[in-house]
C-alpha cells in the first residue's frame, strides 16, 4: 500500500535546496521516515545546511551551496538514513480548545450532510481523532494535521474563501488544518479556536511544530468569548505535555 | 526618539536582511532582499556589516526627512541618483552624509524595479526569529510589519554619525548582467509533456503586471501537464518555478511561501536571482538549463565578482561643501573637474 521502506528520491530544486522524497502520499510511515531523516541530519549539525523543511512525504533540505555541495549532502542524507531509525524518544502534545457552534463553524452543517453524520456526530468524531502534525507550512504558524477519520473526510470546497477568518480550524480529505493568519482558503470550517498559532506578542510567536501531537476539544461560544480575549491580552498561554512514543 | 520620518512612503519600501530561511520549517517565509548583492553594496558603502538591514525601494522611493544630528546614506541596485530635496544630487552607489533637517528622496527607479538605501549602524528595530526583514502578508519584521508609510519614524540605531572620507562603486557593472535566466530542472519536471518543457527553453517570456516580493508570473506559452495538476504539499524553494492548472509560470521569490500543491517545473539558480528581481513588468527573459554541479559553479563565480566589487570600493574624492557649491552654481564644473569620480554626480557632501 506504502512505498513507505523504499529508498528515497532525491530530486533536485536548484543549487540552494534539495528535496528527499519518500513517496507521493499522506501516510504516517511516510512522514515518520521524513520527520526522522529530519531528526538525524539536524543532529549532525551539517555545516552550509541552513534549514530542514519535513513535508508530508518529503524533506526540504536548504543549503549554502558556497559551503556544501549537492554530492556531499547526499552522502550526509544516506548517513542520516542509516541512523534515523528510530524517532525521538518524545514528543509534544497539545490540547486545543475549539468551539464548534454557531459562527464558529460556517460549514459544521454541510460537512454533516456530506459525511451523513450529524454535526453532534461530527463534533464528536473530531474531538476524538489523535492528529499529528504532519508538517507546517505555507505560512507562518499553520500545521498540518492528519490522519482524520474515514468518515469525516470530505473534498476541498468548490470555490474558495477569499478570507478565511482567523484560528478557524478546518479539514478536508484527511487533513486537519487550522489557519494561524487570515488568508484565503479552501478547507471546510469546522470550528474555531481562541489560541492564537502565530502571535509576534509570543515567544515563540510559532505555536507547534512537526511531530507535535494534537487532539481538540469542545468549548461554548461563551468559554470561547472568555478564552480569546485571555489569550489576546497575554494572560494565558496554551501548554503542552511530553508524551512517550512506544 | 530619532531617525527618519518618512515623508512620503514610495510604491512598497521595506526594511530587508538577508531575512529568515532557518525557519521555514515552522511555515515562515524566508524574506529578505530580493537583490541580495545590492543590498551588501549598499551596507559596505555606509561602512556597516554587509548583512545589515537596509530599505529596498520599488519603482518608486520614498522621501525622507534626517530626525538624528546626522545619518550616512547609499543607494544601490540601481542607476538612479539620489536627490538632497532642493540642494541637487547625489550619485547612486556613493556615500554621503546628511544632518538633520535635510530631507532624501528617491525618485521614480530608471532602470530596474529595486534599489537600496543603507544607513550607517543599522535601524534600531526590534527582530523577529533574528532578522529585520518585513514580512507584510503576516505583518511580521520591519516597521510594525509593514511598508513604509507617510508619518513613520524610522529610528536608527546611531543619532549621529563621525565624519570621514565618503566611499563609491565607481562602474556597478553587475546591474548589466544579461543572457537567459538559468534554471535547474526539478523537482517536479516530470509533471510536464516534452514538447511543453522544449518550448519552455525556446521561447521568449514577459514579465506580467503580477510581480511582487512573494513573486512574478510570466506572460509566454502554456505549459502542458502530463497529468494532474496538484501534488501532496512539499517544499519550495527561492526561485522555484510553479505552474498551476492554467499553464502558466510563476516564479517564486523572496517572500515565497514555505510549502505549496503545485508542481514546480524547475528552479531559478540563486546567482541569476538578483537580476531576475530587477526586472520589472513588461521586460523579456529567457531561460537555460544548467545542471546542480553547474548551479553551484555559477554561485561561486557570483561570489567572487560580488568580492571584487567590494574590492573596487573607493574613497569618493574631496569632501566639498554643498551649500556652498549651490550657492556658486558651480556643481556641473565640479563633476567634469573630478575625473575618475562618477559616483559623484553635483553636490557633494562631507558635512
Amino acid at each position: 500500500m506504502t512505498d513507505a521502506f523504499a529508498a528515497p528520491q532525491f530530486l533536485a530544486a536548484g543549487d540552494g535546496a534539495m528535496v528527499v522524497q519518500f513517496g507521493a502520499v499522506i501516510d504516517p510511515a511516510v512522514n515518520a521516515r521524513v520527520t526522522a531523516l529530519a531528526e538525524a541530519l539536524r543532529g549532525a549539525a551539517i555545516d552550509g545546511v541552513i534549514d530542514l523543511v519535513p513535508t508530508f512525504r518529503s524533506l526540504m533540505i536548504h543549503y549554502d551551496p558556497l559551503r556544501v555541495g549537492h554530492m556531499a549532502l547526499r552522502d550526509h542524507v544516506i548517513a542520516g538514513l542509516s541512523v534515523s531509525g528510530t524517532r525521538a524518544a518524545r514528543r509534544r502534545a497539545w490540547v486545543v480548545p475549539c468551539c464548534y457552534e454557531g459562527d464558529h463553524a460556517p460549514d459544521l452543517a454541510a460537512v454533516a450532510a456530506g459525511t451523513g453524520l450529524s454535526p453532534a456526530e461530527v463534533v464528536a468524531r473530531h474531538t476524538a481523532a489523535s492528529l499529528d502534525v504532519y508538517m507546517m507550512g505555507f505560512m507562518p504558524g499553520f500545521p498540518y494535521m492528519a490522519k482524520l477519520p474515514p468518515e469525516l473526510q470530505v473534498p476541498r470546497l468548490d470555490s474558495p474563501r477569499v478570507r478565511v477568518p482567523i484560528r478557524s480550524v478546518s479539514i478536508a480529505a484527511e487533513i486537519c488544518v487550522v489557519y494561524a493568519l487570515e488568508t484565503p482558503g479552501g478547507l471546510s470550517l469546522i470550528g474555531r479556536t481562541p489560541v492564537p498559532f502565530f502571535d509576534l506578542g509570543r515567544a515563540p510567536p510559532v505555536l507547534m511544530e512537526s511531530g507535535d501531537q494534537v487532539r481538540f476539544e469542545a468549548i461554548s461560544p461563551a468559554d470561547y468569548d472568555l478564552l480569546e480575549g485571555d489569550y489576546a491580552a497575554h494572560r494565558k498561554t496554551l501548554d503542552y505535555t511530553w508524551v512517550d512514543v512506544a | 526618539m530619532t531617525g527618519l520620518r518618512v515623508i512620503a512612503g514610495g510604491l512598497q519600501t521595506t526594511v530587508q536582511d538577508f531575512g529568515r530561511p532557518h525557519v521555514q520549517h515552522l511555515g515562515i517565509p524566508a524574506s529578505g532582499a530580493m537583490d541580495r548583492t545590492a543590498l551588501r553594496l549598499a551596507n559596505r558603502l555606509v561602512g556597516n556589516d554587509e548583512a545589515a538591514a537596509a530599505l529596498e525601494i520599488r519603482v518608486l522611493g520614498p522621501t525622507l526627512e534626517v530626525t538624528a544630528d546626522s545619518a550616512r546614506v547609499a543607494l544601490t541596485g540601481s542607476r538612479t541618483p539620489l536627490e538632497i530635496v532642493g540642494e541637487g544630487t547625489v550619485a547612486d552607489h556613493r556615500s554621503v552624509c546628511l544632518t538633520r533637517g535635510q530631507r532624501l528622496r528617491v525618485p521614480a527607479l530608471g532602470d530596474g524595479a529595486l534599489a537600496y538605501l543603507a544607513v550607517e549602524g543599522g535601524f534600531d528595530l526590534p527582530p523577529v526569529y533574528d532578522s529585520l526583514a518585513t514580512f507584510g502578508r503576516a505583518g511580521l519584521g520591519g516597521l510594525a510589519g509593514r511598508a513604509l508609510a507617510e508619518g513613520d519614524d524610522l529610528p536608527l540605531a546611531l543619532a549621529s554619525v563621525e565624519s570621514r572620507v565618503e566611499q563609491a562603486l565607481a562602474k556597478p557593472d553587475y546591474l548589466d548582467q544579461s543572457g537567459p535566466i538559468r534554471v535547474v530542472l526539478g523537482p517536479q519536471d516530470d509533471f510536464f509533456t516534452a514538447e511543453s518543457l522544449a518550448r519552455f527553453w525556446a521561447s521568449d517570456f514577459t514579465v506580467s503586471s503580477a510581480v511582487d516580493r512573494m513573486g512574478m508570473r510570466l506572460d509566454g506559452p502554456a505549459f502542458d501537464h502530463r497529468g494532474g495538476h496538484d501534488i501532496v504539499s512539499d517544499g519550495i524553494a527561492l526561485g522555484a518555478i510553479q505552474v498551476p492548472g492554467n499553464g502558466q509560470p510563476i516564479i517564486l521569490l523572496a517572500d515565497h511561501q514555505t510549502t505549496g500543491g503545485y508542481p514546480k517545473v524547475g528552479t531559478v539558480i540563486g546567482a541569476d536571482i538578483g537580476r531576475l528581481s530587477r526586472l520589472r513588468p513588461g521586460a523579456e527573459l529567457a531561460f537555460e538549463e544548467v545542471s546542480v554541479t553547474e548551479g553551484e559553479a555559477a554561485a561561486r563565480t557570483a561570489e567572487g565578482e560580488v568580492q571584487a566589487l567590494f574590492r573596487r570600493i573607493a574613497p569618493a574624492g574631496a569632501a566639498l561643501d554643498l551649500a556652498r557649491l549651490a550657492d556658486s552654481n558651480l556643481i556641473s564644473g565640479v563633476v567634469s573637474a573630478t575625473p575618475g569620480d562618477d559616483g559623484l554626480s553635483s553636490a557633494p557632501l562631507g558635512r
